[in-house]
């Protein structure tokens, strides 16, 4: 598992749900590609086309809340969305990130003190972000289970780990 | 040491432990898991663990929901892939197409969710099942994959947070209106992670159809589960089923980490506006609004008693002119009840139009979606922007009486009043 990014900051404000991530009209496919063309349309149109691989998303509260849809951090994942910090997740939008191995991480208070543009340092490790003022916020850390599935790259790889040894 | 909720109860048996406790992680063993569509996206994970078999078909209960009948060819080749998976695995309840429900609804009118059981769903209103008294918890596509291969789950066990209801509601106010309420004062994120459990005299009186509804938008304030005890109510629901039925109840000094009281006395109607299911106001408040379009459908409020709310104002009236009043049923077990009792003509007399079940408008899919300058009043459970169609369009989230009465004023009407 990456332990340590640097990258640009995109904002976004509570409340968050699926429905603006990827809308209900993309779902019909299971091409990740789609997903991640449409992602955060409702808000900005632009916006799938400006990320690039090594962003990081800051929001508010309850970020991913609504459906039970993986697509949505399916989208986020494939456009190289490398963690997404804020206040609080919706339990099932956190727990199909973390089964793709994509890094949530709850930082309360982290929102009010960035910039969309700033580029910040997550360090995975220590449980640390470093702002561009040189301010240090810590974040939650995450329950020992979920670490094991991120560290192991996934819930899929971290179940074909488990298997592996058996299949000899 | 404190008693166990109901949610406690049934993590505990589920794990073969005598007691759990909130934050602890359980590893659960899963008594149902169904899905929609859904299973198409947790097959790509399914086949990269590399196992070839479900745990056990006969635990599990597939339909297809979403898109009823297929819209593109892309998805009618979905619709394929899961039919051939069900076929191959020896899913027996797979309801096809013709078969078909809303998920959540067809598990709930087929029997298929007793008491204490741990249910789980590839759909974020699972919640609604929980009105059996069941522990019924929505996941995604990874997550559904690893229990369909290997019929268990990790849970962390969550603080269960008590909603206490009491009183006589106005008249044409029913379990929607209250729910709206609770969530209104709650916020859409004021129960996240916990177990939320219904009780006062109010949720006693409601029959299933309404604790349905309740449990329902407990996905709304960001539970993991709603639940209300297998009373009575309960047994009769499920008596077609001739299983035998173990009612369930939290214990009297069971620990609830914090419990809303509301009294609900005279209560009339709520309405979520735009675009928060938490952005509550009185119907008084927003009487008047022009409506362009109205939806009566979902897994929230589309049950045969909903539609007989809607023909019995409908009965005589017309739409108003210039807004399409839609009624899509949750199930063609629905469907058919409509066509018996007559319901169907009065709704075309009405000048509204009646569809095969489907989820389709409630997430802006197919068959019903909106435009950028729409206003609609609808039945379902979210209005985020973008939900039903053009992230423009302006979604007001109401109960039968009032979706039907505003579809035949054009505006938002208090269904009192007609
Ligand atoms: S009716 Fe709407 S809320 Fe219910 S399962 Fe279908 S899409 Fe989800």
């Amino acid at each position: 598992m990456q332990r340590h990014f640097r990258g640009r900051v995109w904002t976004f404000g509570d409340d968050i749900s699926t429905d603006h991530i990827i809308a209900g009209k993309y779902l019909g496919t299971t091409d990740p590609n789609v997903f991640a063309a449409h992602a955060f349309e409702a808000v900005n149109s632009a916006w799938a086309k400006g990320v690039q691989a090594g962003d990081l998303i800051v929001a508010g509260d309850n970020f991913g809340c609504g459906s039970s849809r993986e697509q949505a951090p399916i989208a986020l994942k494939t456009l190289g969305v490398s963690a997404i910090l804020a206040n609080s997740f919706a339990r099932i939008f956190f727990r199909n990130s973390i089964n793709l191995g994509l890094p949530v991480l709850e930082c309360p208070g982290l929102r009010r003190k960035v910039n969309a543009g700033d580029v910040i340092e997550v360090d995975m490790a220590k449980g640390e972000v470093h702002l561009p003022d040189g301010g240090v916020d810590r974040f939650n850390a995450l329950p020992p289970n979920v670490l094991e599935i991120l560290e192991a790259g996934g819930l899929v790889a971290k179940i074909r780990a488990e298997r592996a040894p058996r299949r000899t | 040491m404190p008693g166990l909720t109901i949610s406690e109860k049934i993590l505990a048996r589920a794990s073969h432990a005598e007691v759990v406790r909130p934050g602890q992680i359980i590893d659960g063993e899963v008594d149902l898991l169904y899905m929609h569509e859904m299973l198409a996206m947790a097959l790509l994970p399914f086949n990269e663990i590399g196992t070839t078999a479900v745990w056990d078909p006969n635990k599990i209960v597939v339909t297809l929901d979403h898109w009823v009948p297929p819209p593109t060819p892309e998805i009618a080749k979905m619709h394929q892939t899961i039919r051939d998976f069900c076929h191959k695995q020896g899913i027996q309840r797979f309801h096809d197409v013709g078969d078909h429900g809303i998920v959540h609804q067809l598990i709930a009118e087929r029997g298929y969710a007793h008491p204490g059981e741990l249910i789980i769903g590839s759909d974020s209103h699972t919640n609604m099942v929980g009105a059996v008294g069941a522990f019924a918890a929505g996941i995604g596509a990874t997550d559904t994959a690893a229990v369909m291969a290997s019929g268990r789950l990790w849970l962390r066990v969550p603080e269960t947070l008590r909603v206490d209801i009491r009183g006589t509601l106005s008249e044409r106010t029913t379990a929607k209106d209250v729910i709206l309420k609770v969530i209104g004062t709650t916020g859409d994120d004021g129960a996240r992670y916990a177990a939320v459990e219904f009780t006062g005299s109010t949720v006693k009186g409601f029959p299933m159809n309404e604790r349905f509804v309740l449990c329902n938008m407990t996905t709304e304030m960001g539970a993991k589960v709603g639940l209300i005890e297998a009373d009575q109510v309960t047994k009769q629901y499920l008596a077609h089923t001739g299983r035998p039925f173990h009612p369930i109840a939290s214990d009297e000094d069971a620990a609830f980490s914090k419990t809303f009281s509301f009294e609900v006395d005279g209560m009339g109607p709520q309405v979520a506006c735009p675009s928060n299911p938490a952005n509550l106001k009185p119907v008084e408040d927003v009487e008047g609004t022009k409506i362009d379009v109205a939806f009566l459908g979902s897994c929230t409020n589309a049950r045969i008693e909903d539609l007989r709310i809607a023909a019995g104002l409908l009965k005589g009236e017309r739409v108003a002119r210039g807004v399409r009043f839609q009624i899509t049923p949750a199930s063609q077990i629905i469907y058919r009840q409509a066509l018996k009792e007559g319901l169907i003509e009065i709704f075309m007399d009405a000048g509204a139009t009646f569809t095969s079940s489907t989820c389709g408008p409630c997430f802006g899919g197919h068959l019903g979606t909106l435009a950028g300058d729409e206003v609609c009043i609808s039945s379902t459970n979210r209005n985020y922007p973008g939900r039903m169609g053009s992230p423009q369009a302006q979604v007001y989230l109401a109960s039968p009486w009032t979706v039907t009465a505003s579809a035949i004023h054009g505006e938002i009407t208090d269904p009192r009043k007609v």
